[in-house]
């Protein structure tokens, strides 16, 4: 029943933006393959979307921080992926990151050299079948370093740039790119954080973006899932860097 | 963090703790005493409320599987009705047994052993669950069912929440041509006829009776009884042949975006409503029509919060069942009180329940009243009042409801509480696993 339905691969699948993205996209008929780390945690999002929709879920282990295991889990997988949604990030811990160098690494290669790599390696494999879509989670924290997150957001600024050239490089050939930037979202990651509603998205709300933008008629490039944020951040970015570097933000 | 039930009284300060995955559970279990679960706050007193700690369970919202063939379902406990509505009604499923909102998860249902439209043929909730997943006061993962460890499988359906937490539950839903239901109005011009209108929809799958709370006299008790049946295929395609079989929630949704204040909610207000109301199905009367499943089974899901309504010091939600024999006596006295006291009640609820239940269920045979009564000073004098009607008449109140009964009143109506306890005593809970319900009340 699935053979004639495309397939879209899920990294980062245990977190919530990641569930409620495969699940978005198995309501509208996909076949899902989901991609993390702790197995037994993906195989229960598996089971509820599957439970949900009647869809065909299955889990494939995979660590982004092993670059070398990369091409065996692409190979492994039952079938070369219609697009590839990576949501893989963790935020960290700013503070401890200033002085742990070992932590600052890991924030760095998990929310930009991991997903960058791991996304690369299926350009090449989506170049040469000679279509694919590619969509990457990064944040408005990279569209301006800040004192109290600044690490993370370098890493996210480190990996919006890695999806823009990516999209410029495939644009030739027909290939999407998109980068998504969610903005505030209620998920485990910031539970207990007080948080503006009208700046706040449900991971819900975010799945359904994504798959607007990356399978819709109208496909867009990079999306702030409200768009009030790009507002936002435009003016956080028009404000001139003697004023900003005094700014507690 | 304070809390406070879907009434908005009463409200007590609780640590919380967000379950995330079942796993974390016994570690947390072994560790406090004075905790109960959580789920999504529609309990309308105190008995979703810990003692000391509250253990949120929205996070324990996966479905785990499902079988097409026998329509069994596997759920995690914290999944919510409305979800397994938005998934199963489009593929030609129906819960079983459904409470008057969809916003309760599945948990919740069953520690309350919840009743719908159905009961008098379908029983409760619990009626139709197979398997439970429970953590016990130990620490220990346990199943039971009514084959399985069948004394906690029963102390557990309708406990409260007393007995250990439940992660996970299985149970059928029934297959349904459509997702629309076919109406038929019944007016009764008074208490005894909707009693024997009740009565005359025994074969029907659901019937439920709105009362006019503020008719007096000759037609106190005048009703509107609302019958229904899930249609056919056939019939939406002959009345509604452009709507879609098996239809979706509809999306918006009104809300109360802040407390009303008190006035309000006035016994002219509520007059006019009612008398608006009644006048309104009373027209519809007679001929049966299709009505979309939403707001046949869950009218005040459309409005959002609509608890607000009765301004910031809440509502008492009173709900009793009282025994066949004694019913027209007793609904009778409650509903001659309630209009003597001039307070507006916005619902009043007529049910006929059937038989079934577990240990500390709220249903029996008989009939249920349920009213809204905002909370003023002199409320809870009137309901005491209207308790001793209930238990002389050997009825009981709703503890998923129940914010204020005495433990007279309680004990009086759940005579089996004393074997509920020594369950509970078996299994470590007392003391262990506390609301500030069993608390109130000595369970």
């Amino acid at each position: 029943m699935t053979e004639n339905h495309k397939t879209m691969l899920l990294v980062g699948a245990t977190s919530d933006i990641g569930r409620a993205t495969a699940l978005a996209y198995a309501q509208a008929g996909w076949r899902i393959l989901l991609a993390a780390r702790n197995v037994d945690a993906a195989q229960r999002n598996a089971d509820d979307i599957a439970t949900r929709t009647d869809a065909a879920v299955s889990v494939h282990p995979l660590d982004v921080l092993d670059s070398a295991g990369m091409p065996g889990f692409a190979d492994a997988l039952p079938v070369l992926p219609d697009t590839v949604v990576c949501v893989v990030g963790e935020m960290g811990d700013q503070e401890r990151a200033q002085s742990d160098l070992d932590h600052a690494a890991m924030v760095f290669r998990t929310n930009f050299e991991g997903p960058a790599l791991l996304l690369g390696l299926f350009a090449n494999r989506f170049l040469a079948r000679g279509s694919g879509t590619i969509v990457g989670v990064s944040s408005v924290a990279g569209d301006r370093g800040r004192g109290t997150n600044y690490v993370y957001g370098a890493a996210k600024a480190g990996f919006t740039a890695f999806l823009s050239g990516l999209r410029n490089r495939l644009a030739p050939s027909g290939l999407r790119v998109v980068t998504v930037k969610p903005g505030f979202v209620r998920t485990r990651m910031t539970a207990g954080m007080k948080l503006p509603p009208l700046l706040t998205a449900e991971p819900a709300e975010v799945g359904k973006a994504i798959l607007a933008a990356a399978e819709g008629k109208r496909g867009r490039d990079v999306i702030y899932v409200r768009p009030v944020w790009r507002g936002v951040m435009s003016v956080i970015g028009a404000i001139p860097e003697p004023i900003f570097k005094k700014l507690k933000l | 963090m304070l809390l406070e039930g879907w009434g908005r009284y009463p409200r007590f300060e609780s640590e919380c703790v967000r379950l995330q995955s079942p796993c974390t559970l016994p570690g947390i279990m072994a560790g406090t005493r004075g905790l109960i679960a959580r789920g999504n706050g529609r309990a309308y007193g105190d008995a979703a409320i810990g003692l000391r700690l509250t253990l949120g369970a929205l996070g324990l919202d996966r479905m785990k599987g499902f079988d097409p063939q026998t329509g069994r379902l596997t759920v995690e406990a914290g999944v919510l009705l409305s979800d397994i509505l938005a998934s199963f009604v489009p593929r030609g499923f129906f819960p079983p047994v459904v409470p008057g909102t969809k916003q309760v998860t599945v948990g919740g249902m069953i520690a309350s052993d919840v009743h719908g439209k159905n009961h008098h043929r379908d029983g409760s909730f619990g009626d139709h669950v197979e398997r439970l997943t429970l953590v016990l006061p130990s620490g220990e993962t346990v199943t039971c069912g009514p084959d399985i460890n069948p004394d906690l499988f029963r102390a557990t359906v309708g406990g409260m929440g007393l007995t250990g937490v439940i992660t996970e539950a299985t149970f059928r839903m029934k297959p349904v041509e459509t997702g629309w239901i076919r109406q038929q109005t019944v007016v009764a011009d008074d208490l005894a006829g909707a009693l024997r209108a009740l009565d005359d929809s025994d074969a029907a799958t659901y019937s439920v009776a709105w009362i006019d709370g503020l008719s007096r006299g000759a037609r106190l008790g005048r009703s509107l009884i609302f019958v229904g049946e899930h249609a056919t295929r056939q019939e939406v395609a002959a009345e509604l042949p452009d709507a879609d079989p098996l239809p979706l929630a509809p999306a918006g949704r009104l809300g109360v975006p802040f407390d009303l204040p008190a006035l309000t909610l006035n016994k002219a207000s509520v007059a006019a409503f009612n008398e608006a109301y009644f006048r309104r199905g009373a027209q519809k009367s007679g001929k049966p029509f299709l009505t979309h499943w939403n707001p046949y089974f869950f009218p005040l899901d459309g409005v959002d919060r609509w608890n607000r309504i009765y301004g910031r010091r809440g509502f008492l939600q009173h709900q009793c069942v009282v025994p066949p024999a004694t019913a027209h006596a007793a609904l009778s006295e409650i509903l001659d009180r309630i209009t003597r006291s001039g307070k507006a009640s916005f619902l009043a609820v007529l049910k006929k329940m059937g038989a079934g239940g577990s240990l500390m269920s709220f249903p029996m045979p008989g009939y249920t009243l349920a009213l809204d009564l905002r909370v003023t000073d002199d409320t809870f004098a009137l309901l005491d009042e209207i308790d001793r009607i209930v238990v002389a008449a050997g009825g009981r109140l709703y503890l998923a409801k129940d914010a204020r009964q005495s433990r007279q009143t309680f004990e009086a109506g759940y005579p089996n509480f004393g074997r509920f306890n020594d369950i509970r005593s078996a299994l470590g809970a007392r003391g262990h696993l506390a609301s500030h319900l069993s608390s109130r009340l000595g369970i």
